[in-house]
């Protein structure tokens, strides 16, 4: 599904190199974790991942499916499949959540060739997959994020990506600003998007959003690159002993 | 060696510009009262003399396109369709002339409504007891010459007397048939105690326009004003409403424009009743060199608790510029005052500008008056959320254009009009992707 060889990244604006080198694979299906001290660059991969401006590709690829995602806008990697849950949703006072979300998937289903969904089509599959995620439906009627809590949010970011479809679904600390309640809703939304052909990249720095998200596989990023990789005992073992263990052992 | 200098005076400059525009002009016939309000106005308007790039109140809007005797020819595009499905009393002026064939004659309960060019000839009291009245006794605070010289000289117009609650709104709508017509227009509305109207304004109605709007709101009345101002790119617009609003009447006046070479849009609002009312919007989108657009508003609070508010709100590119000077003046005994004022730009590149004068000057002490005014660039952090869910660059800017001018269209009190607004707006940005 995602693959990504010797990756380099360094932010455009300061000659600081942020990946120095990063190789991984997602498969089909899986759910594959990220952990990593502070400053490893796990958010870096995935802004880099999903196109965000300022920074500066000095090496290496990334595809998704076979094609390039380097060379592509942020909303072409969206309608080639692939989904940025953000570590901090962003407000945006004016745009109505409903509006929103159906410019955007009416956008990528005509960028996929696809027929545009009609309001009403559309209001019965956000209403389904809302319930489905137990989301209150209410909350498409607000502008985009404003006014949300910090778990509203991250829901509304669930429902987006169980209304658009993606592929690949990057997860940017989504555990973060959640307290164990609303880890757990949100877990539980990510959990029914499970499927064969839908993969994921959970990025986090605590093993305990892995207790409801459980990963195929782990891996440990350091100083901007992968350097261990395991199954999820990794990430126990993570939380047991810090991560100064499996970087000096890797060092 | 000393070199001679040659001076001319300033004041001689004026002069000299104010005759050459009042060449081509003669006052409209009409009655008694009507000529006297006329060659009164010419009087106050040859005193003042109309303005030079050098006042300060024309500091940022150059007059001189005003100025110039004689109008360009400006192409004429389709009439701006915004309000034509909303259910109105349609009053047509095609190149400044009141056009009853394509008028609606049908009676409006609890509205009277006259061609200006009639009432001029009657006796009418409420007209005559309003016409450029507004106008000339505004002009002690800040000259406006251009309104003199519209109450001079504006041969057309309507004068509307609301008694009831009105079941439609009245939509003024202006066409026009001529490339190069210079036309005034000059409307009086009176809504008496406890009624109720909306006036909706929309079309370009000339290459050069120059209106006057002066609207009395009487005890307990409502009224509001929503317009659209034309699509020529080329036009020269200079209006202004003046409204004095009484013990606990509300006024509200929102303008929608697109580009416009020159616009120059003027608000002055007497706040002279206890409890009154005053809001005052705007959302104008300006793209390219020598697109001007300039709200100037001017809110006096003469009475106790009163409330207005100004929301103003312009986005700019390609070189365009905004202006927008406001003022609240707070008079000595007008306690309890709220009144508020924002004027925001959104500047989508960096040739684009906004010229903003906000001005309070407060002569009571127990009142509440705030003002802001900013300029900012498009946030990246809500660009780059939308296209990462797939909205397509161009459409995410719009999607955030939109969400910027939501303010000001929230003044409109009908949702349906602010919807129609909105598509409107919508539909100009897709135009000019």
């Amino acid at each position: 599904m995602l693959d990504i060889k010797d990756l380099k990244v360094k932010l455009e604006e300061e000659d600081k190199q942020i990946l120095k080198g990063v190789d991984l694979s997602v498969e089909d299906g899986q759910v594959a974790a990220i952990m990593g001290p502070n400053g490893s660059g796990k958010s870096t991969l995935s802004y880099v991942l999903s196109g965000r401006e300022g920074y500066e590709v000095t090496g290496g690829e990334a595809s998704l499916q076979g094609q390039d995602l380097l060379d592509m806008d942020p909303e072409e990697r969206a309608a080639a499949g692939l989904f940025l849950a953000f570590q901090y949703p962003v407000e945006i006072p004016g745009v109505g959540n409903q509006v929103f979300l159906r410019t955007a998937l009416n956008a990528q289903r005509k960028a996929r060739g696809e027929e545009e969904l009609s309001a009403t089509d559309f209001l019965r599959v956000v209403r389904e997959k809302a319930k489905t995620l137990n989301i209150d439906a209410e909350m498409l009627k607000r502008p985009v994020n404003v006014g949300f809590s910090g778990g509203e949010k991250k829901r509304n970011e669930i429902l987006q990506m169980a209304v658009l479809e993606p592929k690949m679904c990057i997860l940017d600390e989504t555990d973060s600003g959640l307290d164990v309640d609303a880890m757990k809703l949100v877990s539980q939304g990510v959990n029914a998007l499970r499927d064969a052909g839908r993969s994921f990249l959970v990025i986090t720095h605590y093993q305990r959003l892995l207790d409801h998200i459980v990963p195929d596989v782990v891996h440990i990023m350091a100083d901007g690159r992968i350097v261990k990789s395991g199954g999820p005992e990794l990430a126990l073992e993570v939380e047991k002993n810090g991560y100064s263990d499996i970087l000096s052992e890797v060092r | 060696m000393v070199l001679p200098v040659r001076k001319t005076r300033k004041t001689d400059v004026k002069a000299e510009a104010t005759e050459a525009r009042l060449a081509p002009l003669t006052l409209p016939e009409g009655g008694s009262w009507s000529q006297g309000a006329r060659k009164s106005a010419l009087e106050r308007l040859r005193e003042m003399q109309l303005p030079g790039a050098r006042d300060e109140y024309w500091r940022f809007t150059k007059p001189g396109p005003l100025l110039e005797p004689q109008v360009s020819a400006l192409p004429l595009e389709e009439q701006d369709p915004v309000f034509d499905g909303v259910e109105a009393a349609r009053i047509v002026f095609t190149d400044g002339r009141f056009d009853a064939e394509a008028s609606d004659t049908d009676a409006l309960e609890g509205v009277e409504i006259e061609r200006l060019a009639t009432a001029a000839g009657a006796d009418i009291h409420w007209v005559r007891d309003l016409y450029g009245v507004l106008e000339a006794k505004d002009q002690a605070r800040v000259e406006r010459p251009f309104a003199a010289l519209n109450t001079a000289f504006a041969a057309d117009g309507v004068v509307i007397r609301v008694t009831g609650r009105a079941p439609r709104p009245v939509h003024l709508v202006y066409r026009r048939e001529a490339e190069a017509a210079d036309v005034m227009l000059h409307h009086i509305v009176k809504v008496e105690e406890g009624a109720e109207m909306t006036l909706l304004e929309t079309g370009t109605g000339a290459a050069r326009i120059n209106t006057v709007l002066e609207v009395d709101v009487a005890k307990g009345a409502t009224f509001h004003h929503v317009r659209s101002q034309g699509r020529e790119h080329d036009r020269l617009v200079n209006t202004h409403v003046y409204a004095r609003v009484a013990e606990e009447g509300v006024f509200k006046t929102f303008t929608c424009a697109l580009n416009g070479r020159l616009t120059r849009n003027e608000v002055m609002v007497d706040m002279a009743g206890d409890d009154a009312v005053a809001h005052i919007a705007s959302a104008c989108l300006g793209d390219g060199k020598g697109f001007h657009d300039d709200d100037t508003v001017f809110v006096t609070h003469g009475a106790e608790r009163g409330e207005s508010r100004q929301v103003i709100k312009k986005v700019l590119r390609n070189a365009a510029t905004g202006v927008f000077q406001g003022k609240i003046l707070v008079q000595p005994g007008a306690q309890k005052t709220d009144g508020y004022q924002i004027s925001q730009s959104l500047l989508l590149d960096e040739d684009a500008q906004f010229l903003a004068k906000p001005e309070l000057e407060i002569y009571a002490d127990d009142v509440q008056c705030s003002h802001g005014s900013t300029s900012g660039a498009i946030d990246e952090e809500g660009l780059f959320y939308l296209r990462s869910r797939g909205v397509p660059h161009d459409r995410a800017v719009e999607l955030l254009v939109l969400a910027f001018v939501a303010e000001a269209l929230d003044e409109i009190d009908d949702s349906d009009l602010a919807s129609r607004l909105r598509d409107r707006l919508d539909g100009w940005l897709s135009r000019r992707r």
